[in-house]
């Protein structure tokens, strides 16, 4: 789960980590009033949606006058902001963070992520702040630092100091670094974040070190013993589509092909995808119904996939473990019957009670494309779709 | 078969009495798994499926000597009774709950440091070595006895591959998942070794997925280490990037995650892939005929 850059950096402050004064705002109006009361004479206008690259796409600008700063909040705010990683589509801006503006002089970059090979948090430094963090670690992977962290013991002072000497961080910055570190740490693990990181953290003109932005993102499996955390969710950031989907307890993401795809497990899911690709396909949707899929769960599998107006076909692929075949396929005809599906629907079932599965379907009068196997599923799901489109 | 989950194995159910540890518990006892056992704390004294029931790990482990442990706690459980049952000195620990936060796992890795317990899972399918048991909960009726070791990340895909095998005749020694998540307990590199080890393994097959480092580490490992011929496939050929793609473990942060990137290197290796999932069965067939 991901939030704003406003929320992320509330939660620092409490953890002792200095951010610029500022507040979020929703209109101009409350931009300029804003402005004049954290005062100074030069303030940032911060496009709020969940997406890196702000900056570049013009999301982010900065003003010298309180009309200034109205104007460029009027700009911003409810326009489609395009990012790398928005998608062709966009992002409609709905509020922006106002902070007074900072003079720079250095800018760093501190980061804490879960390390899967020594399964442990890890604090990653660099001197190379404002910049994007992977591509310093492709070029000049010599100037990023590294500690882990033994959870039994927390991040470390001498860790702290460590990494603070490698990237430059001395004299009266030492201490304010260590602090900050230390911050972040305490907040990622307090609130079962699962990425933390200041980028950049700069020196500005009177000697303090400042968040002047900050990314966290949380353990979707921890939400549950995190409500102020789960409260800080903005469903609008989220496709619909996929929000519905967690809701009936299934595994949605929106892909841009046209073969839909329903099937249980993460794995199989996406190599049904990769068969599909393989055959010359592009699926639409990666869908896992998960495991004990009642007739219910698939139908509304149906729904949610059938939503995305490009699908042509969809590719039924499921293997069947702890889930049933017949509870699937009776699931597949509520949906053929309730919904009136007008795609072709092709379908492969294997495991548990498949025979069962096979004669509830062929006891239809539904027109189901009947797959022997992975490949076969596939290759018709493709075939269908071609044909489709050569008709048009 | 493997280490693992062989015929001298001693196994118990944590949260034995639930209806999911229930059902599966009788599965595995249906096809011989010799279940000793279970705990359920508040119905120690009881019996269950004709078993004894305990109130802890430690007594189940002192009347029974029990060294499997297969977990059905669900998440926000999870991590202390996969701690409870390390102290308790069991070997091999299934877990099979889908959705322990991360940094439990991570608190769970260092707790097992020191000790010689090894943790499938979680978010697993568990172990089987067919006729002799299993610990988990994939359709026993599909495996067979054999000699191809696998170990793989998803659950339906293992399932997947081993239907594709069975249809060209190729039983297996064991079967491992080792999760979907991004902090797991163990990582490919140590069930290799363990089939390397195992006299009744010919080879292995290793299916594995997008996100994170692990089946490169063990590919560059098994050139090392292993004499037996290593298979593999790598699912999300097809996934973008940073999405998370149903299991947290999934996901592509960087390019050396991509399906592309892994599958390069392990046939850089010389290792046997399969770059099409629905050819997992006839590249197993054509690494052991090589």
């Amino acid at each position: 789960m991901n939030i704003h850059e406003y929320q992320t950096k509330d939660l620092l402050k409490h953890y002792g980590v200095p951010v610029p004064p500022g507040r979020v705002v929703h209109n101009d109006a409350q931009a300029a009033t804003v402005a004049e009361e954290i005062g100074g004479s030069r303030w940032v206008v911060k496009a709020q949606i969940h997406s890196g690259g702000r900056g570049k796409a013009g999301g982010v600008k900065a003003g010298n006058s309180i009309d200034e700063v109205r104007a460029i909040a009027d700009d911003i705010l409810g326009c489609l902001l395009v990012t790398h990683q928005t998608g062709p589509e966009g992002r409609l801006v709905r509020r922006v963070l106002i902070e007074q503006a900072s003079n720079i002089e250095r800018e760093y970059y501190i980061g804490l992520v879960i390390d899967r090979a020594t399964r442990r948090i890890t604090l990653v430094a660099s001197a190379e702040g404002g910049m994007d963090i992977e591509e310093v670690a492709r070029n000049t992977p010599e100037r990023i630092f590294r500690e882990v962290i033994d959870p039994a013991v927390g991040l470390l002072d001498f860790q702290c100091r460590k990494i603070a000497y490698k990237v430059g961080l001395k004299g009266t910055l030492l201490p304010q670094a260590i602090k900050i570190m230390k911050g972040l740490y305490r907040c990622m693990r307090d609130n079962d974040a699962t990425m933390a990181e200041i980028n950049p953290l700069a020196i500005v003109d009177n000697g303090q070190l400042l968040a002047l932005d900050a990314k966290m993102t949380f353990d979707d499996n921890a939400t549950y013993r995190r409500p102020a955390i789960s409260e800080l969710r903005d469903f609008d950031e989220e496709d619909p589509k996929e929000v519905e989907a967690t809701g009936h307890g299934l595994n949605y993401i929106a892909l841009d092909g046209d073969v839909g795809c329903i099937v249980n497990g993460a794995g199989l899911a996406m190599a049904t995808m990769d068969a599909i690709t393989l055959h010359g396909g592009r699926p639409a949707n990666f869908l896992d119904v998960g495991g004990g899929a009642t007739p219910e769960k698939v139908a509304n599998a149906f729904r949610i996939v059938l939503q995305d107006p490009a699908v042509k076909t969809i590719l039924i692929n499921i293997f069947a473990g702890i889930n049933r075949c017949d509870w699937i396929a009776t699931g597949i005809i509520q949906a053929m019957r309730d919904q009136n599906i007008t795609v072709p629907i092709v379908v492969r079932l294997a495991g548990t009670n498949v025979e069962e599965g096979r004669t509830i379907l062929n006891g239809s009068s539904f027109p189901f494309i009947i797959a022997s196997n992975l490949n076969d599923a596939a290759a018709k799901a493709v075939t269908t779709v071609k044909s489709i489109v050569t008709h048009i | 078969m493997s280490v693992l989950l062989n015929k001298d194995s001693r196994v118990i159910f944590q949260g034995f009495t639930g209806q999911h540890a229930t059902f599966h518990a009788e599965e595995a006892i249906k096809i011989g798994t010799r279940v000793v056992g279970g705990v359920t704390p508040g119905k120690g004294g009881t019996q269950h499926l004709g078993l004894p029931v305990f109130d802890t790990v430690e007594e189940a482990v002192q009347s029974t000597g029990a060294d499997v442990s297969g977990i059905f706690a669900p998440p926000p459980f999870a991590a202390d009774a996969i701690m409870e049952a390390i102290d308790a000195g069991i070997k091999t620990i299934v877990v099979i709950a889908d959705g322990i936060p991360v940094q439990d796992m991570i608190r769970v890795s260092r707790y097992r440091m020191g000790t010689s317990s090894i943790i499938i899972g979680p978010n697993t399918p568990g172990i089987i070595t067919p006729g002799v048991g299993k610990v988990g909960i994939m359709p026993s009726h599909i495996y067979s006895p054999g000699r191809i070791g696998i170990v793989s990340r998803s659950g339906t895909l293992n399932y997947e591959a081993v239907a594709q095998m069975s249809e060209l005749g190729l039983g297996q020694s064991s079967s491992i998942g080792i999760g979907g998540d991004p902090v797991n307990g163990t990582d490919f590199t140590t069930i290799l070794q363990a089939f390397e080890d195992d006299p009744d393994t010919d080879a292995v097959l290793m299916i594995g997925e997008i996100g994170g480092p692990q089946e490169v580490d063990a590919a560059r490992w098994a050139t090392k280490h292993m004499s037996k011929p290593l298979i593999g496939y790598v699912a999300g050929l097809s996934s973008p990037p940073g999405r998370r793609m149903g299991h947290a473990g999934a996901i592509i942060s960087n390019e050396s995650d991509t399906a592309t990137a892994k599958i390069d290197t392990m046939e850089e290796l010389g290792m046997f892939v399969a770059r099409n999932p629905a050819d997992i069965g006839a590249t197993v067939l054509r690494a052991i005929k090589s």
